[in-house]
């Protein structure tokens, strides 16, 4: 058992959660706001990672020796691209169907996930292909004895609690914050109240894509392989984190992502095909167990 | 008018009798269509190995041998017809074909029920040369590189502990990790890990831990380029320094585009490297580079292998009678660009196959490691 629980794994575990974590935050905010499975969450993840690509290579040439700056100007372009498709998307996908039957969105998320994805596959510079992403920041591991734990665990795990909390303040300490927890408790009374909620839709959107896209330059740059279906599989599995922390709650989300990491890493290490099951059978058993899931609200309404 | 008449029967006899000369024989390979240029290096291959034997004096008794070419287009239907207009039309004596296993699964059935022996360059597929006992192969099937691999990681690397990783959910990976653990066995080595991972992972991460908490000296991976990038990164990341082995699937400019430094101290198994130093090899790469412009790749290699087998075979058989050839190819002892060819009782090659190391982002020729 020593090969399946001990340090190194509880690593591996939540480097995975913590990009889990990442993308689960937009699917629970986004719920939370306006009720809606965003299924094109997980392509915002995708187009981060590509739009990091990009830049990189774009601007390769400018930044030479300045590896740190040109990680910063990556890190931004994802989150950019990530916020910004999230923002065109709520604008012409999901507005005009803000007051119709909830089942509509949900099908029009599934429609603009595929869009997205068929879309790039099928545009000359991105292509069905894989793709290496080049490795942005040089590799250094550092040897702790029991566990092995390179500069990308500690960057992917950082840069993860540095959104998260980043976040929390946003939510907890700004006017807009407060906003959004008012349009999330009581839409009609928050607009009574002078609150312009499509605004506030819109920044939750933002925010949501731009941590999905950061998500998606840390995979990115973790597996080194980037494709335009690499969003389904993690946004999935996100997905499922938000639910088993409770959809609406954003530090379940966050748990929840963690519980998933680890999770399927210690389920992989005991067989590789119970490994890529445990998210299902977690999903399986919170719906029965615990619908609101471990944090959520008593008399939320779930999909 | 008789007279005319005369002359072109005169003229229809005297070239029916020029071209009984010669030994007609088959060739298929997809020249078109999905897997184009697969079947353009096969073509290649056959017609300079023609060209060559015709330039000695021909196959036996000065009987020279015409190659007649056919496009399956990669597909099985595509490949009956072909097949069948060779045997049935033209008449030929053997077939060289064809490159893809769909398609050679559908030929080889007519070839067996007429009575003409053939062989496929690159059909990898068990089955084909299960088909009846006119059917052979120039190259070693799947599984053979995992014993191979074996035996390059126990001897060669001198590595006594190993473990396996690969992919669960396609039988290639699998049947090579398998193979190398039977022979790894054998030898008197350990196997300490052997996992599977499933079919898109990204992250090895789990598996990989677990494989290294049992220290293996080697770590056998049997993936496509495009997961042994990332399984290579993720392996040196936890710490893994030691050497990797595995398949020819490894064999694409874009193992190290993923994998980076993190694939060197790698190595694979693969039919030919044109690095190889063999004189044989060497005066082939010259050959064909000055006749089409380019390096051979494995399918010009095995296609050209091929067919000297198959002239071979009918110059040892000094016949052209079906039975008489297929005889012949079970005798072969043939020194080929791709080593030293006999036949095991599933008409499948036993010959040696070449390692190729990953250093510094580059393939290199290592060794040739015999079965």
């Amino acid at each position: 058992m020593g090969a399946i629980f001990n340090a190194q794994q509880i690593v591996n575990g939540l480097q995975v959660g913590s990009i889990y974590a990442l993308i689960a935050l937009g699917y629970t905010m986004v719920y939370g706001i306006v009720r809606l499975i965003n299924f094109a969450h997980g392509d915002f993840y995708m187009l981060g990672a590509y739009a990091a690509y990009g830049v990189f290579f774009a601007f390769n040439a400018l930044f030479v020796g300045k590896t740190g700056l040109m990680a910063f100007v990556v890190l931004i372009a994802s989150m950019a691209a990530g916020g910004l498709i999230a923002l065109l998307t709520n604008r012409l996908a999901y507005k005009p169907l803000r007051y119709k039957p909830k089942l509509s969105s949900l099908i029009t998320a599934i429609g603009v996930s595929m869009f997205l994805e068929y879309f790039l596959s099928a545009l000359p510079v991105v292509g069905p292909s894989y793709r290496s992403f080049p490795d942005i920041l040089p590799r250094v591991n550092i040897n702790l004895g029991n566990a092995v734990i390179s500069n990308y665990v500690i960057i992917d795990i950082v840069i993860a609690a540095v959104l998260m909390v980043g976040l929390t303040l946003l939510i907890k300490k700004t006017t807009l914050g407060m906003a959004m927890r008012a349009v999330s408790q009581d839409k009609d009374a928050a607009r009574l109240m002078g609150i312009d909620i499509e605004k506030v839709i819109a920044f939750t959107f933002l925010i949501g894509g731009s941590f999905a896209g950061a998500a998606g330059l840390l995979a990115g740059m973790t597996y080194p392989r980037i494709v335009p279906y690499m969003g389904i599989q993690p946004g999935l599995k996100a997905f499922i984190a938000a639910v088993l922390g409770g959809i609406g709650n954003i530090p379940g989300a966050v748990l929840g992502a963690y519980i998933m990491g680890l999770a399927e890493t210690f389920a992989s290490a005991y067989n590789s095909l119970i490994g890529e099951g445990i998210a299902f059978a977690i999903l399986i058993v919170v719906l029965l167990v615990r619908p609101r899931g471990l944090l959520g609200e008593k008399f939320a309404d779930k999909i | 008018m008789k007279r005319l008449s005369l002359i072109l029967v005169l003229a229809f006899v005297a070239a029916t009798l020029v071209t009984a000369q010669d030994i007609k024989v088959g060739g298929v390979g997809p020249v078109t269509g999905e897997a184009a240029t697969f079947g353009v290096s096969t073509k290649n291959g056959v017609m300079l190995a023609a060209e060559e034997w015709n330039a000695k004096g021909g196959l036996f008794n000065n009987r020279k041998v015409r190659v007649i070419f056919e496009d399956d287009k990669g597909d099985p239907a595509e490949g009956a017809t072909v097949y069948t207009k060779l045997i049935q039309q033209d008449n030929v004596v053997a077939i060289i074909g064809t490159v893809m296993s769909k398609v050679t699964l559908a030929g080889a059935p007519i070839a067996q029920a007429a009575g003409v022996p053939m062989i496929s360059p690159t059909s990898t597929n068990e089955m084909v040369t299960k088909v009846g006992d006119y059917i052979y192969r120039a190259c070693f099937i799947d599984p053979f590189q995992g014993t191979v691999g074996a035996n390059f990681a126990f001897k060669d690397l001198g590595a006594r502990k190993a473990a396996a990783l690969f992919d669960i959910g396609n039988d290639y990976t699998k049947g090579l990790a398998e193979n190398f653990r039977a022979q790894f066995l054998k030898l008197g080595g350990q196997v300490v890990a052997f996992e599977g991972h499933p079919f898109g992972a990204t992250d090895f991460k789990a598996q990989l831990t677990k494989i290294l908490a049992g220290k293996p000296d080697v770590l056998y991976v049997s993936d496509y380029y495009n997961d042994v990038g990332l399984i290579a990164k993720q392996a040196r990341e936890l710490g893994f320094t030691g050497p990797m082995v595995g398949g020819d699937g490894w064999d694409s400019p874009d193992l190290v585009k993923i994998g980076g430094n993190a694939v060197n101290n790698g190595y694979f198994t693969n039919h030919y490297a044109a690095a190889d130093p063999r004189p044989i090899v060497q005066e082939f790469v010259k050959k064909y580079k000055a006749k089409f412009g380019a390096e051979p790749d494995a399918l010009a290699t095995l296609a050209y292998d091929a067919a000297n087998i198959m002239f071979d075979a009918i110059k040892r058989a000094g016949s052209t009678k079906g039975s008489a050839i297929r005889d012949a190819l079970k005798t072969t002892n043939l020194n080929v660009v791709s080593g030293q060819v006999t036949f095991d009782a599933n008409r499948n090659p036993i010959k040696a196959a070449v390692i190729i190391e990953m250093k510094d982002g580059k393939q290199v020729f290592k060794t040739t490691v015999n079965p």
